[in-house]
């Protein structure tokens, strides 16, 4: 097994100064700016990201070029908002991204901003990326310095800068309209939508929100052409995508496999397969907000293809990271760290995350410290539902403004369905221990 | 043929809620138009006077075709749209959003203000669930904390709608307030060290949807269930907004904004809102009283009457009617103000009777202006602000104004002489010095402004500087009518100045804005005499007074010892009269030498009807009996006539409303019955503002008519549009009745005395916690009391050569006082401004009504 490494191929090649300007011209960077510049054809890059199948890497999987397309024609000006605020634990792949290849962010962002027709892009990087955002904020001044970057950029006319703005520390501004809210200088809690980014996102204006990946990816797009990027991957799951595999695993780390590789290659043949020779007891193959996958054959058989995955087990690629957990582990206390993450880090805007995330977590809390009661799987079943109306999968039906609430339900759903005799055996146990 | 109307000419939208099928508005919200037609969507954040913000996800419903659970109060209606809001999924989310906000709720209903008209409460019992099972433990604060003196947050009772914050924020601009932490630990607070002072601050109580936020005033004192409401007006001030004043064991307890398109808007300054207490105040003199030998007496009120008639008679045989004044009578109803204007005018004979205390304009202007109305300013070309600071002024008022300005986007021209709380959003400043014309330019940046806009200008002008002759006020309005096609606001704040105005309580004019001239003939009819001459207005009154020249002069709730501008002259005028007949609630500095005093009732005391600062007349009710023997103002002047010889023959309330509409011009068709009927009551004179009359279908109800929403939601009164106009003859004048005076626009040249280099000059404004008597028998309202300073431009401050806070002597014509100076750079350099009060260290003293202008001349103290 092997990656197929096309976004992470100069950071691995050169682990010395792939982020430095030097590094990255040798390397290649910005030629493919260049050769979208001395094209001069806006519609011909969107043409080649719509044939590449590319789809947004931050987690929900929404077609680019499509994202793109709802811009309306005559509203100017338009921004580009970067989503480098990657806080969906256990995700590490755009921070890797950002300081190990700010330039290739750089020329993705130019490349795409040149294509949608707008000026002025801005990066959300998430507070506690500090080096990230020094790289990131150096690459911006040298690309500038060297004209890829600013007024008339290589003499094209096409004038174009990026400004950087660190986040303080909130989940929530990865949501794309929370964190228009908090670029905007005001507290990150999302929009109600419509009006949806494309039509009044960044200062009511118009604003295509893009994650560090997909726009990394956008210069290979122009190198190897729509067509060629689109023979990679599978069905609609196109391309290569980096999984930040962690948790139990002998070789942690982010990988980037072309998609439709199986999740036992990716776990077994690159990460080194699970601590002691052990069994997987379960995974989260697509971030926190997912829902889970066991250790059993058919799912780990199964194809890294979002589709695929989605419409067979409900579950989510989501932001691709994957978290494995061995058969020591206890699920019900790993459903109670998850959704004390998801309380905490709810925004308090809407009432059913708010108040439900938070009594999850306190019931949760409970059952995995022995207090638990025999009625409390059915109830947390139903509160989700509260938030989650049939605790559905992705893509989540919901009650609430942003999908937050419907995350913090996604333990609870795989609790119920894979661990629902263990779980209720063990409130029977932990209720006669307290009778 | 009429039969085929093409499609595209249909302007509304058919939508089906419920199966019930309806027209609806284009972009309407699906919550709104279902409501209107019968299907209460359940809801918390949602207010129909704020942007919706969807936190609350009570509203979602089902529409068909549709993802998801759309909140109806962000989905506006479409052609076609098929909703639902009683699926069983639907019912299962309120359900659930319901169990949401109950769980940290601490369900301390038994001892919250909110318990019996909590829309928690209320929508718990008609869409919630039947029992908990929450068992975790709840989220604990301090309870309560306080947001300001007036407003106390409960942090455990917040439901987190929002709606404080949005009210805050959007509709008052003090951004005092907002939400922090985040999750379930999210909490209203106010910034430290910054409390939520506004003085609109009371009406995020009524707007809270649970017991959150209590008021200081009302807390713990009654249970909604044993209060009882009438409807009225406020006359804190002269916008009159619409309210439900409620009483316990005949006490004033709370008075609660009813929301009136033309007027509030479902807003009430806390001014009004809390400015209660004075009613009941132990200080109110509630029997009448003579003076025998320098001591008071309470005696009978045949007694005090006989000597009050006495006094007048007395008078008037040995010096004449012009010996006796009345100054007064704008505190009181449009009844009040006509039968004294009756008793001074067609019984004693005086024409020096004056309404205004030297701080409004003159009748002449105000009754003759072209006239805009409130609701004229969302449609304005541009609104001109020929005033000072209307958010002390005339508190809603100013929130009109700011809606205009930032959500409907009419442009503002402000000519204030110093910034104030709109000048941030005005298109075009022109700062006015006191004393001097408008800028020469003025006019084309007023054109500029007004560039592609239709409709008119309004002009709102009040009497912002009470340190300057109206003159310059009433120069500017002329030269702004000459010049563009505008329309008046009055924005003066007296509480029924208008009203008093119309009923002819100023010298040269009779009921319903006719002059004496012209209305001679017809009130000699009516009345039996008029005054034979134009009389004297307040400052005339006062000077004539301290020359001796007035014998007895009449305070019907005036006092201007503390009021008229200039104190010094008013001292030396009280001083100086006879005898001082007092028509009052309170003993003031004016009446301690007052030979008789006559206590009168209140607001909340008397019902009656009001004319507000657009001309619009609506009623006052009664809601508690009156402390005392107090009487009505009209009764009293109706017994003092009776004991003068003449029989008025008016034997109630409504007795006198029908006679204004009979002899006054502009009240002509305003009967008491077209008074009861009219829900928004009705724009003086009505037969130009027919169109504009809603008939009331119910009377006014604080529980919303299913029983599912409370006070909170906008306190209405329903209403239609009368089936056939009203008979324009049944609303036009006899035929006889003189014509309504007519501004004739001619404007008095003031006179600008050179701006000494040294001196700074004066402007004197009013601020809304005044040392008004409601205000100081209004304990809790008294503690807002601003302390007087004087403000100045920093540079102003440097060259003085002392530092923001510090104190500095001021001299003007009339003396010399010390008070606390601060730098604002809303003020220009030049100017000093000051708040109006008549205490010790108060502009009052500062202030010579003889002079155009006041210049100060300002020494540091080091």
């Amino acid at each position: 097994m092997t990656e197929t490494r096309i976004v992470t191929k100069r950071l691995r090649d050169r682990p010395d100064d792939s982020w430095t300007i030097d590094g990255a011209l040798a390397s290649g960077a910005y030629e493919q700016l260049r050769a979208v510049l001395a094209k001069g054809d806006t519609a011909d890059v969107q043409e080649q990201v719509k044939l590449s199948g590319l789809r947004g890497r931050g987690g929900a999987g929404f077609p680019t070029a499509q994202k793109w397309s709802f811009l309306p024609p005559d509203s100017f000006p338009r921004y580009l908002v970067v989503n480098a605020d990657e806080g969906e634990p256990s995700t590490f792949k755009d921070r890797m991204l950002l300081e190990r290849d700010p330039h290739q962010l750089v020329e993705g962002i130019a490349i795409s901003s040149y294509s949608v027709k707008c000026n002025v892009a801005y990066v959300y990087v998430r507070g506690e990326f500090a080096l990230g955002y020094e790289r990131l904020a150096r690459a911006i001044d040298d690309a500038r310095a060297k004209g890829f970057l600013g007024r008339d950029i290589l003499g094209s006319g096409f004038d174009c800068d990026i400004v950087v703005h660190r986040g303080a520390g909130a989940y929530i501004c990865g949501e794309e309209t929370a964190l228009l809210e908090s670029l905007e200088g005001s507290q990150g809690m999302p929009r109600i939508r419509p009006p949806f980014p494309a039509i009044e996102g960044l200062y009511a204006k118009p604003t295509v929100v893009n994650n560090v990946e997909t726009l990394s990816t956008v210069p290979h797009i122009v190198r190897m052409g729509g067509e060629e990027y689109a023979k990679l991957g599978v069905n609609r799951s196109t391309g290569t995508r980096i999984f930040s595999v962690s948790g139990h695993v002998n070789q942690p780390g982010n990988y980037e496999v072309e998609l439709g590789m199986t999740f036992r290659d990716l776990l077994y043949g690159l990460a080194g397969g699970v601590r002691e020779n052990r069994k997987i007891k379960f995974f989260i193959p697509g971030g926190a907000s997912s829902q889970w996958l066991t250790g059993s054959d058919e799912h780990l058989d199964a194809p890294l293809d979002m589709d695929f995955v989605q419409q067979t087990f409900g579950v989510m690629l989501g932001s691709g990271a994957i978290m494995v957990y061995d058969e020591t582990v206890d699920p019900v206390l790993i459903a109670w760290r998850l959704a004390k993450f998801f309380a905490h880090e709810s925004c308090g805007k809407c009432t059913p995350c708010r108040e439900g995330t938070g009594w999850i977590e306190k019931v949760l809390y409970r059952m995995s410290h022995g207090l638990g009661r025999p009625a409390d799987l059915d109830l947390l079943v139903d509160v989700g539902g509260n938030i989650s109306p049939g605790v559905v999968n992705a893509p989540f039906v919901q009650t609430t403004i942003c999908p937050l609430g419907p995350s913090a339900v996604s333990c609870i759903a795989s609790l119920n369905k894979f661990f629902r005799d263990e779980v209720l055996e063990r409130l029977r146990n932990d209720a006669g221990a307290h009778a | 043929m009429t039969t085929a109307e093409p499609q595209a000419q249909k302007t509304t939208v058919t939508v089906t809620v419920d199966g019930v099928t309806f027209e609806a508005q284009p972009g309407e919200l699906v919550i709104k138009a279902a409501q209107e037609h019968g299907v209460y969507i359940p809801r918390f954040c949602w207010h129909e006077r704020m942007e919706p913000v969807g936190m609350c996800r009570m509203c979602l419903v089902e529409i068909e075709g549709g993802r998801g659970y759309p909140p109806a109060c962000t989905t506006p209606v479409a052609d076609g749209m098929v909703v639902h809001t009683q699926t069983d999924a639907v019912k299962q989310i309120q359900d659930g959003v319901l169990e949401f906000l109950l769980i940290n709720h601490p369900l301390d209903c038994p001892v919250c203000d909110r318990g019996g008209e909590c829309p928690l409460q209320d929508q718990t019992l008609a869409f919630g669930p039947g029992e908990s099972r929450f068992v975790e433990e709840k989220r604990h604060f301090p309870k309560p904390i306080p947001l300001s003196e007036l407003v106390l947050l409960d942090r455990e009772r917040c439901i987190q709608c929002a709606r404080c914050i949005r009210f805050a924020d959007e509709i008052a601009g003090d951004v005092l307030i907002d939400f922090v932490d985040r999750g379930d630990r999210m909490q209203v607070l106010n910034f430290e060290e910054q409390p939520f002072d506004s003085y609109f601050s009371g009406n995020t109580v009524q707007i809270c949807p649970v017991g959150a936020l209590t008021a200081s005033q009302y807390r713990f004192r009654a249970r909604p269930w044993d209060l009882s409401t009438v409807e009225t007006s406020c006359t804190t001030c002269s916008m009159h907004c619409r309210g439900a004043v409620q009483s316990s064991s005949n006490r004033l307890v709370r008075l609660l904004a009813v929301d009136s398109e033309p007027v509030n808007h479902g807003w009430l300054c806390d001014k009004g809102r809390y400015g209660l207490e004075w009613v009941h105040s132990e200080h109110r003199l509630i029997e009448p009283q003579v003076r025998d030998g320098g001591v008071w007496s309470e005696v009978s009120w045949p007694d005090a009457l006989d000597r009050a008639a006495d006094a007048i008679e007395t008078a008037k045989e040995l010096h004449g009617a012009d010996a006796i004044a009345v100054l007064g009578g704008a505190r009181g109803t449009n009844e009040d103000a006509y039968v004294w204007s009756v008793l001074a005018k067609g019984v004693i004979g005086t024409d020096n009777v004056d309404a205004q205390l030297g701080d409004g304009l003159p009748a002449e202007f105000v009754l003759g202006m072209e006239r805009a109305e409130i609701a004229d300013l969302d449609r304005a070309r541009a609104i001109v602000v020929l005033d000072h600071d209307l958010r002390d002024e005339v508190p809603v008022l100013f929130l009109r104004l700011r809606r205009a300005v930032l959500e409907l986007g009419v442009p503002l021209v402000d000519l204030a002489p110093a910034a104030h709380g709109l000048s941030a959003h005005a298109a075009v400043i022109a700062r006015t010095v006191p004393g001097e014309p408008l800028a020469a330019n003025v006019h084309d940046e007023i054109s500029r402004a007004c560039e592609g806009r239709q409709g008119r200008v309004v002009v709102v002008v009040g009497r912002g500087n009470l340190a300057a002759a109206a003159d310059s006020i009433v120069g500017a309005a002329a030269e702004l009518a000459r010049v563009h096609d505008v329309r008046f606001l009055s924005a003066l704040r007296r509480g029924n100045v208008h009203g008093a105005l119309d009923a002819g309580l100023a010298p040269g004019f009779l009921p319903g804005r006719t002059t004496l001239d012209a209305g001679r003939a017809w009130f000699t009819d009516q009345w039996g005499g008029v005054p034979a001459e134009r009389g004297l207005d307040a400052e005339g009154i006062l000077r004539a007074a301290a020359d001796g020249k007035i014998r007895v002069l009449v305070l019907v709730g005036a006092d201007p010892v503390s009021d008229f501008p200039d104190a010094t002259l008013a001292r030396r005028a009280i001083d100086a009269v006879d005898t001082i007949i007092a028509v009052d609630g309170f003993e003031s500095e004016s009446t301690k030498r007052a030979e008789v005093f006559l206590p009168c009732t209140l607001w909340g005391e008397k019902a009656g009807t009001v004319t507000n600062l657009e001309g619009r007349v609506q009623r006052v009710g009664r809601k508690v009996a009156p402390e005392g023997t107090a009487m009505d103002d009209w009764r009293i002047a109706a017994e003092l006539a009776l004991r003068l010889g003449r029989d008025l023959d008016l034997a109630t309330v409504d007795e006198v409303t029908d006679e204004i509409a009979r002899v006054a011009p502009a009240f002509a068709g305003v009967t008491s019955e077209l008074v009861k009927s009219a829900r928004d009551g009705a724009v003086l004179p009505v037969a130009g503002h027919l169109d504009e009359i809603v008939l009331r279908t119910g009377e006014l109800s604080i529980m919303a008519d299913d029983g599912s929403g409370t006070s909170w939601d906008p306190i209405k009164v329903h209403g239609e549009a009368p089936e056939e106009p009203a008979d324009e003859s049944e609303v036009t004048a006899h035929v006889d009745a003189p014509a309504l005076h007519v501004w004739d626009r001619r404007a008095p040249q003031p006179e600008a005395p050179a701006r000494d280099a040294y001196a700074l000059r004066l402007v004197v404004g009013r601020a809304l916690y005044d040392d008004g008597r409601l205000v100081s028998e209004t304990p809790l309202l008294q503690r807002l009391v601003r302390d007087p300073d004087l403000r100045v431009h920093p540079s102003d401050l440097a060259r003085i050569g002392v530092d923001s806070g510090g104190q500095v002597k001021v001299t003007s014509t009339r003396g010399s006082q010390v008070v606390a100076v601060r730098a604002d750079a809303g003020v220009p350099a030049g100017i000093a401004c000051m708040d109006f009060s008549a205490d010790a260290l108060g502009a009052a003293l500062l202030v010579d009504a003889g002079q155009p202008v006041v210049d100060l001349r300002v020494e540091s103290l080091r």
